[in-house]
């Protein structure tokens, strides 16, 4: 791309980590990927089986989750962030605190990634007990989020000199956008830290024997819809501070930017419990308070979609476009030298469309007819595997470019993935939705029961939609091979420019004074009391209602694994594991679907 | 701020407010609410089908791996169910077909739906929460029959609580 950026000397150990940082997960998402694929033929009992491909339908759903969600988003986050403070405030990070991060992460992950392979954590990527995974498992998601923490505290220092040398200036607007994503990240995940290692991992080891179950749920949530925010704030980053200038124009208001990111802060957290309106244990009054916080989180989105519209109009009016939308067509769409533009603008029609939907999940008592159907993986794909995915495939390869200083190959091709993405994705979820809307529930391996003709529960009507979610996956797979087969020639060919430091960072149209919105601080407090305000009561709640714990479970059988007799905790697992008899007789007795 | 943006700041909240509105009017005015609290009933081990009053029935239903208890709830034609639910096992769902009734079962809570059912037929609950390898396979029926193919039941005391249940409810 030639957008006369100001580029950066870069230091070539933060290229080394940071190619790292971004190609191990990319490659991780060929798993990933193909296991979505293989999920939504399973499904649609195209394949009918327990399992494919060695990995069982539950076990592949589970790294579906982890990888394309938590581990490829974290990594990226991580990378795109440590590259664009450095850009931004024109500083070198400290490498040895960067190095120790990636380390933690990469050793968790790959202590997660053997356990699920191995068949002892089949417990989906929200691991609720009391089924029960392998306690490496639970270590590896902790040592996996310590090292994202490491990270960000590695930005701080750099922050604090910066505002001391520059007391006057406004922080770059990516700077406080990459600072909201990890405020809310830090907050967010002591919960779940505490969940996963103070509750979880004794209890897997058998050093306790019963966990409160509604408490480890609620401490979930607490992490579990901010997490959204996790993952979209990184891709907001990118509309905000550039996708402007690759559309040819400016930001049309550099303080809208700056509020929405505050009201971030203060919103995306004290929200979690309408995740939670079907669950007994929390006051349906407080379930409302919830969902009117969650409300108040659309706002900023609401804001923001005016902002970039408006932005975008710009630039094509700039570019020649006249009349009322005269302005849409002269955007450069299929421009192979800015082809990140087609990647941010697709995830952002996507997004009206996920982001609409959201709204109808937090409105409390609409979510009795979607909660837990298909129709909620169709909504999230919509937003984590639109706008976020899109975004950050698309930042990926422009970072590799960059810092390799190996122009991208197959440009052409290139910018054809979000469009592809766009029609596979829209197909899958419509299908996915409306099949929730006639009560398909999600999760589940249906292609064995619901759409099997020969078993007692098939259900006809659902046909149809999971058709469309077979064809949608199948383009949404192939868009997919064409962005490895791009990502990886780039990064595998040769050096064609000076390897550097840059992003193509936008000017604003409206560029006023920052005033309250200059500082985190009066925000983090905000979100602080809210998050007592709105929480403290739902733990009383779940406190007082909760009549006993529950011992552990292992996902392949109805008792408790205590009271399965003779061995060691791992000698036991692997038994009713590996023995064929006792599955068989288990199933035998539990299931009717004759498999 | 330019002027264009504060009105859509304005219109945003608006927007909002509407649609809270709209939930709060879904509450008080069509009675449409979610799961409370509960605290004043312990989780129960025996599933029973109790026969409140004529028209009035209530089911303890127990979510196991993989079945529902009692497996078929039968009801008569516009009776109305309340549904106490719980979880002998690990985490389970409950949702009934073309019902707004949907509920998570939590070993040590209980979740407390109701509903009414004008028609005739059999109305499966789908387990909606994944709970292991046979996840797939469990699933319920509400079976509501025409008034007169009921069994003859003992009625116990109208609106009498879950505790009478052993000595005048009808047990399944």
């Amino acid at each position: 791309m030639n957008l006369r950026e100001v580029a950066m000397e870069l230091d070539p150990k933060l290229k080394r980590l940071t190619l790292i940082q971004l190609a191990v997960p990319v490659t991780l998402l060929i798993v990933g990927i193909g296991g979505g694929l293989l999920q939504a033929l399973m499904r649609a009992g195209v394949i009918q089986a327990d399992s494919a491909l060695g990995l069982g339908y539950y076990q592949g759903l589970t790294l579906h989750g982890i990888i394309n969600a938590i581990v490829f988003t974290t990594f990226f986050a991580i990378a795109f962030g440590n590259a664009l403070v450095s850009y931004a405030l024109k500083a070198r990070l400290n490498m040895k605190v960067a190095w120790i991060s990636n380390i933690l992460m990469l050793v968790g992950t790959l202590m997660v990634a053997i356990m699920v392979f191995a068949g002892e954590a089949s417990v989906l990527y929200t691991f609720y007990p009391p089924l029960k995974a392998h306690p490496v498992f639970y270590a590896g998601l902790a040592l996996f989020v310590v090292g994202s923490w490491v990270a960000f505290w590695n930005w701080i220092p750099v922050y604090m000199r910066w505002r001391r040398e520059n007391p006057a200036e406004k922080v770059p607007m990516a700077v406080v956008g990459i600072f909201a994503t990890f405020i809310i990240w830090q907050i967010c995940t002591i919960p779940v830290a505490y969940e996963v290692l103070v509750l979880l991992l004794p209890w897997s080891l058998g050093w306790t024997n019963e966990i409160n179950i509604e408490l480890t749920r609620t401490l979930f949530w607490f992490f579990g819809h901010p997490l959204v925010y996790f993952w979209l704030l990184p891709a907001y980053v990118m509309y905000y501070t550039m996708l402007p200038k690759l559309a040819g124009g400016k930001l049309y208001s550099d303080l809208a930017g700056r509020v929405v990111f505050m009201l971030f802060i203060i919103f995306s957290i004290p929200v979690g419990a309408h995740h939670q309106f079907t669950e007994p244990g929390i006051g349906s009054d407080w379930k409302l308070l919830h969902a009117f916080l969650t409300f108040g989180v659309a706002i900023p989105s609401l804001i923001t979609a005016f902002t970039i519209a408006a932005s975008l109009e710009y630039a094509g009016r700039k570019r020649g476009g006249k009349g009322l939308f005269g302005w849409f067509r002269t955007l450069p769409y299929l421009d192979g030298d800015r082809y990140l533009f087609p990647y941010l603008f697709v995830g952002l029609i996507i997004f009206i469309v996920g982001g609409s939907t959201g709204i109808i999940n937090a409105s409390y008592n609409m979510n009795l007819i979607v909660h837990n159907t298909s129709w909620i993986p169709g909504h999230f794909h919509l937003t984590v595997a639109g706008p976020v995915f899109l975004g950050f495939i698309g930042m990926s390869l422009y970072m590799v470019e960059k810092m390799t200083g190996k122009e991208v190959k197959l440009k052409k091709l290139a910018v054809t993935v979000p469009y592809m993405w766009l029609v596979g994705l829209f197909i899958f979820s419509f299908g996915m939705m409306r099949g929730g809307l006639h009560g398909e529930p999600r999760r589940t391996n249906m292609g064995m029961t619901y759409l099997n003709p020969d078993s007692p529960l098939y259900r006809p009507e659902w046909e149809f939609y999971v058709l469309l979610t077979v064809i949608g996956g199948v383009i949404l797979f192939l868009a997919m091979i064409v962005y490895f087969a791009v990502f990886f020639q780039t990064l595998f060919g040769e050096k064609t420019t000076e390897e550097k430091l840059v992003f193509p960072l936008s000017e604003s149209y409206h560029d006023e004074r920052a005033g309250v919105f200059a500082n985190f601080k009066p925000w983090v407090i905000g979100a602080i009391v809210l998050i007592l305000l709105s929480y403290i009561p739902v733990f009383i709640d779940v406190s007082r209602s909760t009549s006993s714990g529950a011992p552990a479970y292992n996902p392949h059988l109805p008792v408790p694994e205590n009271q399965i007799s003779g061995g060691s905790t791992e000698e036991r697992v692997t038994e009713s594991d590996g023995t064929a008899s006792d599955k068989e007789k288990n199933d035998g007795e539990t299931s009717e679907d004759g498999e | 701020m330019d002027k264009h943006e504060k009105r859509v700041i304005f219109a945003s909240i608006g927007l909002m407010a509407f649609f809270f509105l709209a939930v709060i009017l879904a509450v008080s005015g069509l009675g449409i609410t979610v799961p409370d609290c509960i605290t004043d009933r312990e989780p129960f081990t025996e599933p029973e089908v109790i026969q409140l009053d004529e028209t009035h029935y209530e089911v303890h239903s127990i979510a196991r791996m993989w079945t529902f208890d009692p497996p078929v709830i039968e009801i008569p034609a516009g009776a109305t169910l309340d549904i106490f639910l719980t979880s002998a096992d690990v985490v389970h769902g409950f949702q009934i077909e073309s019902r707004a009734v949907n509920m998570m079962a939590v070993p040590g809570q209980v979740t407390k739906m109701s509903a009414k059912f004008d028609k005739v037929g059999k109305y499966s609950i789908v387990c909606h929460e994944y709970c292991g390898v046979n996840h797939h396979s469990m699933e319920g029926v509400i079976h509501v029959r025409p008034v007169e193919d009921m069994p003859a039941r003992e009625v116990s005391k109208a609106g009498s609580p879950a505790s009478n249940a052993t000595e005048g409810g009808a047990k399944l």
